[in-house]
């Protein structure tokens, strides 16, 4: 049997590509690069999208790069089912292409943040945290500078109702989060979006707080061998 | 040709720490009375033609589209003339 394949999208100024490409290819599937420029997602079966400052968060984070050519392909591949995990950056263009509801905004305390962060998991039934148990907490690096979760109060009431809030932050909230929200889900569980980063979380060697990222990894891999 | 302003604010209810923190400044330097800050931005847009309704009305679409996340923010559009 062929390996899985995850798309790993790279825009100008993305910045943790590289890592998320180790950690899809340690998790055992193949990484398949995805350039922003191309109408073309190479016939992947999952899609991640990784921090940085694409497109240098001119304007609004992520408001460029949800124009992008691969993103016009990427939006409604999404829509019909195509797994997607959008980390940092990556979360803030799932909002601004609607994948997602809300926003990401200004840090509270307007501080960037960059540290270890315990994690509270809400919900297994996405495409992305199956191998985790809810109401387990893990550890993930955090580091952003506009990750204050907004949404209006009917559509953070329908995130709560709908078990859609995947990530609260534990032991204090960093950034001014509405509800301790670190990430989402959308109504059907194959997108998910979240501030924290598991790319950076798969390698004692690397020095990181964990190694709790791998189960993103491994979640969407028993999906895909299992659809 | 005409100049369009679009005037993009964070809704009232969304906080604005940027604006907070001008306010804090403010009375370090010595200005009083200002009991509070909204950040917002201004965007101008040469137009090749007129202002009339059809530019206009493009103008809009470009605020929601681009210029503004209506998630968020208001905008408000007006001719500089």
């Amino acid at each position: 049997m062929s390996a899985a394949r995850v798309g790993v999208v790279t825009f100008p100024g993305t910045l943790d590509d590289q890592d998320a490409a180790r950690a899809v290819r340690l998790a055992g599937a193949e990484a398949v690069p995805l350039w922003h420029a191309d109408h073309d997602l190479k016939g992947v079966d999952a899609v991640f999208l990784p921090g940085g400052f694409s497109y240098g968060d001119y304007l609004r984070c992520g408001a460029i790069s949800r124009f992008s050519p691969l993103m016009t392909e990427l939006i409604p591949a999404a829509r019909s089912g195509l797994p997607v995990l959008g980390t940092c950056n990556g979360f803030q263009i799932l909002c601004e292409a609607h994948l997602l509801p809300g926003a990401l905004t200004r840090n509270e305390g307007l501080h960037y943040i960059c540290r270890d962060q315990r994690i509270r998991v809400e919900s297994t039934r996405t495409a992305w945290t199956a191998d985790f148990a809810d109401g387990q907490e893990i550890v993930l690096p955090i580091k952003h500078g506009e990750g204050r979760y907004v949404a209006d109060a009917e559509t953070l009431a329908a995130l709560e109702s709908e078990g859609r809030v995947v990530f609260r932050y534990a032991g204090g909230n960093p950034n001014g989060s509405l509800n301790d929200i670190a990430g989402i889900t959308n109504e059907a569980g194959n997108v998910v979006g979240l501030m924290p980063h598991p790319e950076h979380a798969v390698e004692d060697l690397t020095g990181a707080p964990s190694v709790d990222g791998r189960h993103f990894f491994t979640s969407i891999l028993k999906r895909l061998v299992n659809a | 040709m005409a100049r369009v302003i679009v005037d993009v604010m964070l809704k009232p209810e969304i906080l604005d720490p940027q604006g907070q923190a001008i306010a804090r400044a403010l009375p370090r330097l010595g200005f009083a009375g200002v009991s509070g800050v909204r950040q917002g931005k201004r965007f101008e847009l040469e137009l090749d033609g007129p202002a009339d309704e059809a530019a206009l009305s493009d103008v809009r679409k470009m605020a929601e589209t681009l210029l503004a996340n209506t998630v968020i923010e208001d905008f408000t559009i007006r001719v500089e003339g």
